[in-house]
């Protein structure tokens, strides 16, 4: 017998409903709890959302956030300015980075150049050694339609998604892989506005992967869900539910422990540019996952399934296809 | 399912083999690279010098030399995107109207008295007339300067629109032509920036339009966003016109048809000019830089034939005169007129040095921006963070394949090595595709291709599962597997197509970060359907014909 790694045994028959009004309640209570945070300690938006210009700076020498912000202090006609200092395990001792955010004072347009290079000299004079990897400046005229077609896409995505599977299933499913969807959606949103962790668009891309990824999952269970309808035509609808998902139960802890793992390699190694995006992408695997199990199924059950879909209504069918009475 | 026809399994080992061809250059990025730049450069000098020549014989010729290309996140470089202001090009065209409408009019002087321009809104021409009761007959009169639109939508319509309040004729552009002319206006600055960019001569800049009035520029491998704006910003707008005087004094009456223009190098001195040029930079064909008699740098330039007939006819008639070379609205130079200049070649000098009358000779080359442009945006990535994020990425990656291939094969057993191998193909089809069709990688879409090593497993996954199923059933291990892979297809399809529409919406809706994600997703999407359902089947089933196994522990 050779050896096998099982995190799910063979044969599993969990009651996923049993505690339904509480995995159901924890959902919408961290949804509305979600909604909540959102609108009362809002997104901590990027430059790409709200106008302005970021400078990521780097030096050999440790540098005094203080020193920063008091040289920028006396440049004229820039916004207010935010430092922080980025620190990351690949980082090694010579290795000061900070990353600079000023607000966008301008109508429409981006920093202009010579507030760039007044910026630069500014700090070139308290630390000699600092060099800029990155500068980035937004105005605030394309921000705001920046916004707009991010809103848009998770839109048109979920619209998408709500059509194929309304085709290809039925009408309850649909609703319950958009419903999943939504919440995955809005509980990234809340732990980012809850941890105040940067909002860019690379997030808005890693909030639609994770979009494809839940509804991914859900439709997996969806899809055993519905050749066991048909398998099982006397069951009752819940236990039939409980079968699918114990069937594939292994499938998916097995699908979202190798993403974990590939994504989790990127969270530790991948730097520090990309953390934000890779955080959002492995909390939507986590969520996803749940919501597929938890959330997605919950809403079908509730609305019903119509059990007889594999025959069709006799009276529907023309005249020579009717059984004779 | 499982007795896979041999011109099948010719056909999915010849697509991982084509695969393999094609990924392998991005192996010696470096050396490709130069390889491919120095083909281009030796093709577009006309010969080859030693150097590019070796550069050239360190990658085979027959070998495939695409690269996938790195964004500017990756590589380091500079982004711009810049609005057109498209209505600047409606004032020119109403000041330009003028004199005609001004001569047309006064042909019927009798009729409707004195003509005179009065001020207006600058896209719109105002003209104040003596006989208010005559402005019907004047109105006929202008309506005769207009002419049909050129453009799909706007067929049949004509170009401007006239209107009359009290001794006032106003004229102004219809908006079929006003839009007709946007589209013109953005697509003569595509135009004119990509040729300004192409002359310093970088690498695959992006050059493209977005939306109505807007230009995304993205140049990989320039020092700041600051420098590119420098080159694409400024007008090059280039006249040669007649001077009246010159002098120091900036308030003078200039006269009738004349303006006052500052000096370039000059503090403090003007010239008076005729407004109207005698030729403009848009008859030049050629700008190259050079030296003058003096040894001092200069930027040479020739007419077109149009352009030398009337140059030569002004210098031939105004010999002894000055004449000044006027650059976006300063006299560089006022050189006066020895000879009839009649080849249709001249040279500009000026107190400037090499650099300066190279990037000169381009803008002239690269001709007038029809309208003024603003940056709503603008990117500058250091080429050291871009490198810092590759290692990372090479790195993050190689630990990820690592961690899900062990944990796939502790799951799987020879099975899992047949899913790792076809993940692992999964992410060298992906590489080549994107270096086949030259798509851009960028640091989300590093992250992209991780999240696809770990959602490729899910399709062997949901096969393999499926496979257990059966086993467990007690059914024999072909039928198993085969069974396994029939029932697993529609979740997988299912599954994937969803994954896929998201996909299309970011390629679709996004720009930057998001659509570097999107395309590595959807093309990660297609390859991973590919090698989990065909390569891994192909893989099982040159198993199952050597090992006949009797039975199966999955």
């Amino acid at each position: 017998m050779a050896f096998r790694l099982k995190l799910v045994p063979d044969e599993t028959k969990f009651d996923f409903f049993r505690y339904q009004v509480y995995t159901f309640g924890l959902s919408a209570v961290l949804m509305v709890l979600s909604v909540i945070v959102l609108l009362t300690m809002g997104l901590n938006f990027g430059i790409d959302f709200r106008g302005g210009t970021t400078i990521r700076t780097e030096s050999t020498t440790a540098f005094d956030i203080g020193e920063y912000r008091s040289a920028l202090d006396g440049i004229e006609g820039i916004g207010d300015v935010s430092i922080t200092e980025v620190f990351d395990p690949t980082f090694g001792e010579d290795r000061h980075v900070a990353q600079i955010r000023i607000g966008s004072v301008e109508d429409t347009e981006a920093m202009t150049p010579e507030q760039i290079s007044d910026v630069e000299t500014a700090l070139k004079e308290v630390d000699p050694n600092v060099t800029f990897a990155a500068v980035e400046s937004v105005g605030p005229k394309v921000s705001g339609e920046l916004i707009k077609t991010a809103v848009y896409a998770v839109l048109a995505a979920s619209v998408g998604i709500l059509l194929y599977i309304w085709m290809r299933f039925e009408w309850q499913f649909a609703i319950g892989g958009v419903v999943a969807i939504i919440h995955d959606v809005l509980l990234t949103m809340g732990i980012f506005a809850a941890l105040q962790l940067r909002f860019d668009l690379s997030t808005i891309a890693a909030l639609l992967t994770i979009l494809g990824y839940s509804i991914n999952d859900t439709v997996v269970v969806f899809d055993r869900l519905r050749e066991n309808l048909i398998k099982y035509k006397t069951l009752p609808l819940i236990e039939v539910m409980n079968l699918s998902v114990n069937e594939t139960l292994s499938r998916t802890v097995m699908t979202a422990v190798t993403t974990a793992i590939a994504l989790t390699a990127m969270l530790v190694l991948g730097g520090d540019v990309i953390r934000g995006f890779v955080f959002a992408m492995l909390w939507g695997v986590i969520v996803g996952t749940y919501s597929s199990v938890y959330v997605a199924k919950n809403i079908v059950l509730w609305l019903g399934v119509n059990r007889d879909f594999s025959k069709p209504d006799p009276d529907a069918l023309p005249e020579q296809f009717r059984e004779s009475p | 399912m499982l007795d896979i026809p041999l011109w099948k399994r010719v056909l999915i080992l010849g697509v991982v083999v084509i695969g393999l061809v094609w990924a392998m250059p991005n192996l010696f990025y470096s050396r490709v690279e130069a390889h491919n730049d120095a083909l281009a450069a030796a093709e577009s000098a006309g010969f080859v010098t030693d150097e590019q020549q070796a550069a050239i014989d360190r990658w085979p010729g027959w070998l495939p030399s695409g690269l996938v290309n790195l964004g500017l996140d990756l590589r380091g470089g500079a982004h711009l995107l810049a609005e057109v202001h498209t209505e600047d090009v409606y004032k020119s065209r109403m000041d330009s109207l003028w004199p005609e409408l001004r001569r047309t009019l006064a042909a019927e002087r009798d009729t409707v008295g004195a003509v005179r321009r009065v001020p207006g809104p600058e896209d719109e021409l105002h003209v104040e007339i003596g006989n208010p009761d005559q402005m019907a007959r004047a109105v006929e009169v202008a309506r005769a300067l207009s002419s049909p639109v050129v453009s799909l939508t706007g067929a049949g319509q004509s170009d401007m629109e006239f209107s009359a309040s009290g001794n006032v004729l106003t004229v102004r552009l219809s908006d079929a032509e006003k839009s007709a002319t946007d589209d013109r206006t953005i697509q003569q600055s595509l135009e004119i920036v990509r040729r300004r960019v192409d002359e310093v001569g970088t690498r695959e800049p992006t050059i493209q339009r977005q939306g109505e009035d807007r230009i995304l520029i993205q140049v990989p491998g320039i020092g700041s966003a600051a420098e590119l704006k420098e080159l694409i910003g400024t007008t090059a707008q280039l006249t040669f016109n007649p001077v009246i005087q010159s002098g120091s004094d900036p308030d003078g009456r200039p006269g009738l048809g004349n303006i006052i223009l500052p000096a370039q190098e000059q503090p403090n001195y003007y010239y008076t000019v005729e407004e109207a040029p005698v030729v403009t930079g848009e008859e030049l064909t050629d700008a190259t830089p050079g030296f003058d008699q003096n040894g001092q740098p200069a930027v040479n330039f020739r007419f077109n034939p149009s352009g030398a007939r009337k140059f030569g006819a002004y210098t031939a008639a105004n010999i002894g005169q000055p004449f000044a070379i006027v650059l976006d609205g300063e006299v560089i130079s006022a050189p006066v007129i020895r000879d009839a200049i009649t080849t249709g070649s001249g040279q500009i000098s000026g107190a400037m040095d090499v650099a300066g009358s190279t990037q000169l000779a381009v803008l002239l080359r690269a001709g007038a921006l029809p309208a003024e442009l603003t940056f709503l945006e603008e990117r500058t990535i250091g080429p050291e963070l871009g490198q810092d994020s590759i290692d990372a990425g090479k790195i993050a990656s190689i630990v990820a394949i690592i961690g899900v291939v062990a944990y796939v094969v502790a799951s799987y057993g020879v099975f899992g090595v047949f899913a790792s191998v076809a993940v692992m193909i999964n992410v060298i089809l992906i590489l080549a595709f994107m270096s086949a069709i030259g798509a851009t990688l960028t640091l989300p879409g590093i992250a992209g291709i991780v999240l696809t090593i770990g959602t490729a497993v899910d399709a062997n996954v949901i096969i393999y599962e499926r496979i257990r199923e059966e086993l467990r059933r007690g059914k024999r291990v072909v039928t198993s597997i085969d069974t396994g892979f029939r029932e697993a297809m529609s979740a997988i399809i299912d599954a994937n197509v969803t994954t896929f529409i998201a996909g299309l919406v970011m390629f679709f809706l996004g720009s930057g970060p998001v659509k570097g994600f999107a395309v590595t997703l959807t093309i990660g999407l297609a390859s991973s359907v590919f090698t989990a359902i065909y390569l891994t089947r192909l893989m099982i089933v040159f198993w199952l014909e050597r090992r006949k196994p009797k039975q199966l522990v999955l």
